[in-house]
């Protein structure tokens, strides 16, 4: 390979684990072929990576495991359209490739000493994992952790050995919530912003963390301005359709911001000088 | 050496010729109805009164090309194994973009800003750009649609461009810009250009004066597009003409989006880059289903709002924008950007 770095070209890389997380969502635990590259890979909490089926094509994934747990990178992938269909198709030991880190990360060094306030939708829960046990490997860092979390079936939980390890701990603020009443389930029944609502968390040296379905994003936002969050307490990860990943190839802008390189992830402050176009 | 140059209009194909034996020289030739940008052969063509009916985008940046080739390779011991390989080529031919008009030149600029200027340079587009020299021909007359001075060019601008040539008579007066462009002056076959220079500069002129001028001054233009963003009313009624064909994203010298597929037969293939447009629906288009600019408004909107708003944002005010009229004088339904942009101003 030539001497100037290509940013289009992926490293290659092993699926050594697969997880069913639900019915719709696998897990990928990948390493780099190349030992050196692996060793020397570094990354930050909530940045993202192009992950490559060749023939296929690339998508966008966070990368949710923790830079505090390197023997791997995991990546989450729900089944919606052609690359993750084929992704879901891949067996251990099958060849990826991966182009990564990507974009922004979340601004950890800002929250240390603050109580934290995680809440998540569905998939949506995958960025925030890698936050969570980021923080959880240097706990003493951070205040108070709350964690709200919804599916819309028990089924359709995410990670659920690390929920329930998380609801085992002592610090650890662990909330669970599906849409609808379900046989056999003893948590919460109701919609995100909802629960969020009625555990009314103060606002008071906190930092929000939000991410999810579109839908549950804006009435989460609407739940926090009520419980008196000011804009640059709320963090959010977003998504966009992305092809190139460093910036260039002009689908993922929301006007001067491109989500691939400038984000994901954006403060509420950040986002409302943006236009409108989410 | 002379500072300046002039070369007869006989001498022109000799020119060519001698740069053909060092080069890839690309000129504008006729092509049926139409004026391209082709690999110039002795014999061919030139047709240099008229600018090109795609711009010289495409040498730089070409509308499809490989990213890199990948192999799947069957292990002979244990089929079950596959291993993959990957090949980029960066391997790129000295090239000549000859004839040129300046705003074509000027497009590269604004490429120059996102693929090169930037801590992640796109290799494909730095290896063509590092090894093109740029020779521009200054417009002698505009054409319809043109506004180049309203967009702080002109017809005679030279940024961007290595050489600059002007029509003067019986042959054109050439001045390098760059050390790339002296490379090309060093050839034999110019003449002293000194006595030609006034002559050029006052075509220059006459023709800047020529060029129309649909709105004045771009100045709070980025700022006033922003505050229009919400308004529906304002980009239906400015886009109810577009059929969203993309047309004007192919033939314009700044449009640089792109999109990536793979292609495979059998055990090998190609990851390929093609030119893409914000016209199109499927651009923003998620795997589920939403889509952040699903009408035709939304769409046309980001592109106005690209080059007039968020481009100039990011790179201190420079407007995405070269005012080579192209997407008006092609455009099937006579959507005029210019015309937006005036409208918006006003509104």
């Amino acid at each position: 390979m030539s001497s100037i770095h290509n940013p289009y070209l992926p490293e290659i890389g092993t699926v050594i684990k697969i997880i069913d997380e639900t019915p719709n969502i696998k897990s990928f635990q990948v390493v780099l072929n190349n030992p050196e590259k692996m060793k020397n890979f570094t990354f930050e909490p909530g940045q993202v990576g192009q992950l490559s089926l060749f023939g296929v094509g690339e998508s966008t994934f966070v990368i949710n495991s923790p830079p505090t747990r390197m023997d791997y990178l995991q990546f989450s992938v729900m089944k919606a359209g052609e690359v993750t269909s084929a992704l879901h198709e891949l067996a251990e030991g099958d060849q990826i490739g991966v182009r990564a880190p990507l974009g922004n990360w979340f601004p950890y060094a800002q929250m240390k000493g603050k109580q934290i306030l995680f809440i998540g939708g569905g998939i949506g829960l995958a960025p925030l994992r890698t936050l969570i046990l980021f923080m959880l490997d240097q706990r003493a860092d951070y205040g108070d952790i709350t964690i709200i979390y919804g599916a819309r079936t028990p089924n359709d939980l995410c990670y659920k050995d690390e929920l329930k390890e998380w609801e085992e701990r002592s610090d650890v603020n662990m909330i669970l919530t599906v849409d609808n009443e379900f046989p056999g389930w003893d948590k919460r029944v109701g919609l995100v912003p909802n629960v969020l609502k009625e555990v009314a968390p103060s606002p008071e040296n906190t930092v929000a963390i939000t991410c999810g379905p579109p839908i549950m994003i804006k009435f989460t936002l609407q739940a926090l301005s009520e419980l008196k969050f000011k804009d640059d307490q709320i963090i959010t990860t977003l998504e966009k359709r992305m092809k190139c990943g460093i910036g260039i190839c002009g689908r993922c802008n929301i006007g001067t911001m491109y989500v691939c390189k400038d984000g994901p992830v954006f403060s509420l402050t950040q986002l409302n000088e943006l236009p409108a176009e989410l | 050496m002379a500072d300046t140059g002039f070369l007869p209009k006989e001498n022109l194909p000799a020119l060519l010729e001698a740069l053909s034996k060092k080069f890839a020289v690309f000129a504008p030739v006729l092509d049926g109805e139409v004026v391209l940008f082709k690999r110039f052969a002795p014999g061919a063509t030139l047709c240099l009164t008229r600018p090109a009916n795609l711009p010289p985008k495409g040498i730089i940046f070409p509308q499809s090309e490989t990213l890199f080739n990948f192999n799947f390779k069957k292990d002979p011991e244990d089929p079950k194994k596959t291993s993959l390989e990957l090949k980029e080529n960066l391997d790129f031919v000295p090239t000549i973009i000859f004839g040129s008009r300046p705003c074509d030149a000027q497009g590269f600029r604004i490429y120059d800003r996102v693929y090169l200027e930037t801590d992640t340079a796109d290799p494909y587009y730095k290896g063509r750009r590092e090894k093109t020299t740029i020779i521009t021909l200054a417009c002698n007359a505009p054409s319809p649609g043109c506004f180049c001075t309203s967009v702080g060019r002109g017809p005679a601008e030279s940024d961007g461009s290595d050489l600059m040539m002007t029509e003067l008579g019986k042959g054109y007066f050439f001045e390098p810009m760059t050390e790339k462009g002296k490379e090309i002056f060093k050839d034999s076959l110019f003449e002293d250009g000194s006595a030609y220079k006034e002559q050029a500069q006052k075509a220059h002129e006459r023709v800047s004066a020529l060029v129309k001028k649909p709105f004045a001054i771009l100045e709070g233009t980025p700022e006033k597009l922003l505050s229009l963003f919400e308004n529906s009313q304002f980009w239906e009624g400015e886009t109810a003409k577009c059929i969203s064909c993309g047309a004007c994203t192919y033939l314009c010298p700044t449009c640089y989006c792109f999109n990536i597929t793979d292609e495979q037969v059998g055990n090998s293939g190609e990851r390929i880059r093609s030119w893409d447009a914000c016209m199109f629906f499927h651009f923003t288009l998620e795997a589920s289903s939403h889509n952040p600019r699903q009408n035709k408004h939304q769409r046309l909107k980001n592109r106005v709002g690209h080059k007039f708003s968020y481009y100039p944002k990011k790179y201190q005010g420079v407007i995405a924008c070269c005012g080579c009229g192209r997407c008006i004088r092609y455009c099937p339904m006579s959507v005029d950007i210019s015309e937006i942009v005036a409208h918006a101003q006003g509104a």
